[in-house]
């Protein structure tokens, strides 16, 4: 392998230096120099660069397109789907993430071209007050019964109390029936 | 002719399923014993049928007849044998007769492994298993026949969904049905009960591990489904709350609630009607488990709409099983008695609100997949209810539930007391949430929602250790070995399923708190690191499948340097469809895993690359095989072996430790306290 030929992609400034070095080194001490380098695996590769440019934008990205519907796909949000329309809606709210629109700003936006649909958190509004508030209601009504019926089973099962008077007397009884039924 | 083979076998299997679900009720109600004999044979009989039908339609695809419409759509002669056998359930008509095959498989068990049971008990069981079997056949007969020709024969099939070639996907839904038609058998029990008004603590034992087996069926095809979505689609979730998925929870929420309350009724007579109702609700949720998945009506409810024979039946089918056994539990439950008496606070109360927590996550889980397809129906505008809804929803609901999971077992029945409970639990309490809020640490970052998460596990955890010390406490002399082989497998299984739930609770808090993901532009030689890790990629090669062809990246793995594995994700177009599917590569580990999936092709042989460090991912899945695990050991319970050999069993004696209780006793003592 040529070990020049292999730097041909590299076109940063640490790879100028070492050039520069050339002049300084001689030939033979260049190539110890750079089969040093060679050797340990990871100094020549090239740290890969990650596809947002902006570390910060492509959170708050993340964030948002998390709970964004992609809505060419069977049932798959914004962040998880490589579909193109996926990749446009995301380079869209990169961008206007980068012009300074607020995340609100940006689902209305979504929401005024593709209608509720594209949001995976349904809107609070009187078509989805049954959907909110079903659960709440579900445990309300569940909880009612489950308490109501509780007391009325525990009612229903319990005999009453018997008094100190009908107890002695409940006594007497048992004692003198014990050796007829033995 | 294979075809035609089928079809009759089905219509053959159709006519025995009439006869097993109307003569040995019939005899069971007129005391007629011929009639009842009937039961056992015609169900051997459906079933012999129906696997004659199942195996032409598996014929038809492993010898490509594209003359059948069925075969035509769903498969393709270059498709590898493997999933030609697994297209015979990959379509509706296909699934729906594997359907009824499993009914046939689970009633064939049924009728071999209740020798013990009362004759007439058996017929009535079978008799409802071959009325819903009549249902299922008459609906692929009339809407949905996978037997169906097209003619002119297809010269070629238009494949399989790439989707589902793969292993995951041959096994997934045959467990998941597994679990759906088991259900059948606790519907069947329930039905029978109320027919035959004989519901007692017996009763709760017959139907309790066949419940049981089904609940473990549906344990792991929910999990096999998960662990596909996260290998097969290519970005590393392993659940959406899609509706497909939530069709298979539902039944899985209401199985566990049906599962903790047999349990009761067995071993205290109580909550017969509850038990019984919440069979059928179960049943009735994977009826319509199975009827949204495969009727299309989620894809789209107009596509639904504008053929609406299948949507007719399917409605019409439900309503008849749901309406008459809801009647028949209206007519019946009052009769079936109330059981033991319980106070307010006791291990029956905690179990019977966890049951009404399941239920209630049940119903909001039902709420949140129908809502929109009922808003769409009615032109209320689209919206889609998605993971922010039930995550919401679902946590809040399941928090008490697994605070209640670790107070029930140390509960006592009857009677439990709270302050007495707080004693025993206070180390155990104290001990979750020290270990809940320092655990993070060790992970790199304090969270609260994930400090939250590993308390909720932590607590089932150390109430697990409390159990089993204060149980082996009052165990008598020995050992320590010798406490523990004193216990029962019943015993070993619960805290087994539960721990299950501990282990995955921390599965899902730590792979969601702590994941890291990195989507670079990977041009050949260059590296990305995440987690310890560097991931070098050395570029793509073309590579051709059986029938599709592919690019397959090479990316060397490092640890301080060194080299310790190879990843070759693959970007795969298939030949038949043009689809284009990702096929990650990951590398599983105990504490982590790690997951490469390629994106696009850029210029210069580099490529988009994503890559994932999931920790504790695998703990999901683990959890969930230990919940299935701890069920199948309930059923090797001894109780359940011994009574092969007793035939007739009036009244179940309990063993609860040291107590023995009958329904009756029960009942008669409930005025005194005990």
């Amino acid at each position: 392998m040529n070990p020049v030929s292999s730097f041909k992609p590299l076109k940063n400034s640490y790879q100028q230096k070492i050039f520069g070095l050339r002049n300084i080194f001689s030939t033979k001490q260049f190539i110890l120099l750079l089969t040093l380098v060679l050797l340990s695996p990871l100094s020549w590769a090239e740290e890969a660069l990650p596809v947002a440019e902006d570390p910060a934008i492509e959170k708050r990205m993340l964030a948002l397109s998390e709970d964004l519907r992609c809505l060419v796909c069977q049932n798959e949000s914004l962040a998880g789907s490589r579909a193109d329309f996926a990749n446009d809606l995301r380079r869209e709210i990169r961008e206007q993430l980068k012009a300074n629109k607020s995340d609100q700003e940006i689902i209305d936006f979504l929401v005024s071209r593709y209608g509720d649909f594209v949001l995976y958190r349904p809107p609070v509004k009187p078509a989805t007050y049954l959907l909110w508030g079903g659960p709440f209601v579900f445990l309300l009504i569940g909880a009612g019964i489950l308490f109501f019926y509780l007391k009325r089973r525990r009612k229903q099962i319990e005999e009453p109390p018997l008094t100190e008077e009908q107890h002695r007397h409940a006594e007497t009884l048992l004692k003198e029936n014990k050796g007829n039924n033995a | 002719m294979i075809p035609e083979l089928g079809n009759f076998a089905l219509i053959l299997a159709l006519l025995l399923a009439i006869t097993q679900g109307t003569l040995p009720i019939i005899g069971a109600a007129r005391g007629i014993p011929s009639w009842i004999a009937l039961a056992r044979p015609v169900v051997q009989g459906q079933f012999v049928f129906l696997a004659i039908a199942f195996g032409c339609l598996a014929y038809s695809f492993v010898s490509n007849d594209f003359s059948v419409l069925n075969v035509a759509r769903n498969s393709n002669s270059e498709l590898p044998i493997q999933y030609r056998i697994a297209a015979s359930w990959g379509s509706h008509e296909g699934s729906l007769l594997l359907w009824v095959f499993m009914l046939a498989a689970w009633s064939v068990a049924v009728s071999v492994f209740s020798r013990h049971l009362p004759d007439e008990m058996v017929a009535r069981v079978l008799g409802v298993m071959g009325l819903v079997s009549v249902g299922f056949i008459l609906f692929l007969l009339v809407t949905s026949n996978p037997f169906d020709r097209l003619f002119p024969a297809a010269l070629e099939g238009s494949d399989l969904n790439p989707l589902l070639q793969d292993p995951g996907m041959v096994i997934h839904p045959p467990m998941l049905y597994m679990g759906y038609v088991g259900f059948s058998v606790a519907f069947a029990f329930a039905i029978a009960a109320l027919i035959s008004g004989q519901m007692d603590a017996a009763w709760a034992r017959w139907s309790r591990p066949w419940t049981t087996v089904a609940w473990v069926f549906l344990t792991i095809g929910i999990m096999l489904g998960s662990w596909w979505a996260y290998y097969e689609l290519g970005w590393g979730g392993w659940w959406f709350w899609d509706p497909v998925e939530n069709a298979s929870f539902l039944p899985w929420l209401v199985g566990t609630a049906l599962v903790h309350s047999l349990a009761v009724t067995e071993k205290r007579g109580s909550f017969k009607s509850w038990t019984v109702l919440l069979a059928i609700c179960a049943f009735s949720l994977s009826l319509l488990g199975t009827f949204l998945v495969r009727s299309g009506v989620l894809t789209s409810v107009h596509a639904f709409a504008t053929d609406p024979t299948r949507g007719v039946f399917i409605l019409a089918f439900l309503v008849i099983v749901i309406g008459s056994s809801l009647l028949l539990f209206a007519w019946r439950a009052p009769k079936v008695g109330l059981g033991g008496k319980f106070d307010l606070v006791s291990r029956e109360s905690m179990l019977l609100a966890n049951n009404l927590l399941l239920m209630v996550a049940a119903g909001s889980v039902l709420l949140g997949t129908l809502y929109p397809l009922i808003m769409d129906s009615l032109d209320l505008g689209k919206i889609s209810v998605g993971p922010p809804y039930f995550e919401a929803v679902f946590v809040p609901l399941m928090t008490p539930a697994i605070f209640l999971m670790g107070l029930g077992p140390l509960a006592r029945w009857k009677q439990a007391s709270l302050p007495e409970l707080m004693l025993r639990l206070r180390w155990a309490f104290g001990v979750s949430v020290i270990t809940a809020l320092l655990m993070p640490f060790v992970m790199g970052e304090w969270k609260p929602l994930v400090s939250f998460g590993l308390l909720l596990a932590f607590w089932i955890i150390a109430t697990i250790f409390v159990s089993i010390q204060q149980r082996l406490r009052n165990s008598g002399q020995g050992g320590l070995f010798a406490k523990l082989a004193k216990q029962s497998r019943s015993y070993y299984s619960m805290h087994l399923a539960h721990l299950g739930i501990a282990i995955f609770i921390i599965g899902v808090t730590l792979v969601n708190g702590y994941e890291t993901e990195k989507d670079v532009r990977m041009e050949i030689g260059s590296t990305v690191t995440m987690g310890g890790y560097t991931f070098r990629f050395n570029g793509a090669s073309p590579v051709s499948g059986p029938n599709y062809k592919a690019m397959r990246g090479d990316i060397d793995v490092l640890r301080n340097g060194e080299k310790i594995r190879v990843m070759q994700p693959e970007k795969r177009t298939y030949n038949a469809s043009g689809m284009a599917m990702t096929e990650p590569a990951i590398d599983t580990g105990f504490l982590r895993d790690l997951y490469v999936a390629m994106g696009e092709p850029l210029e210069n042989g580099a490529w988009v690359v994503r890559v994932y460090h999931k920790p504790f991912v695998d703990w999901i899945w683990f959890g969930c095989l230990l919940m299935a695990f701890g069920g199948m050991l309930a059923v090797t319970d001894r109780r359940y072996r011994l009574k092969m050999h007793s035939k007739h069993v009036e009244t179940a004696a309990v063993e609860d430790g040291k107590r023995v209780t009958n329904n009756n006793t029960g009942l008669a003592t409930g005025g005194r306290k005990a």
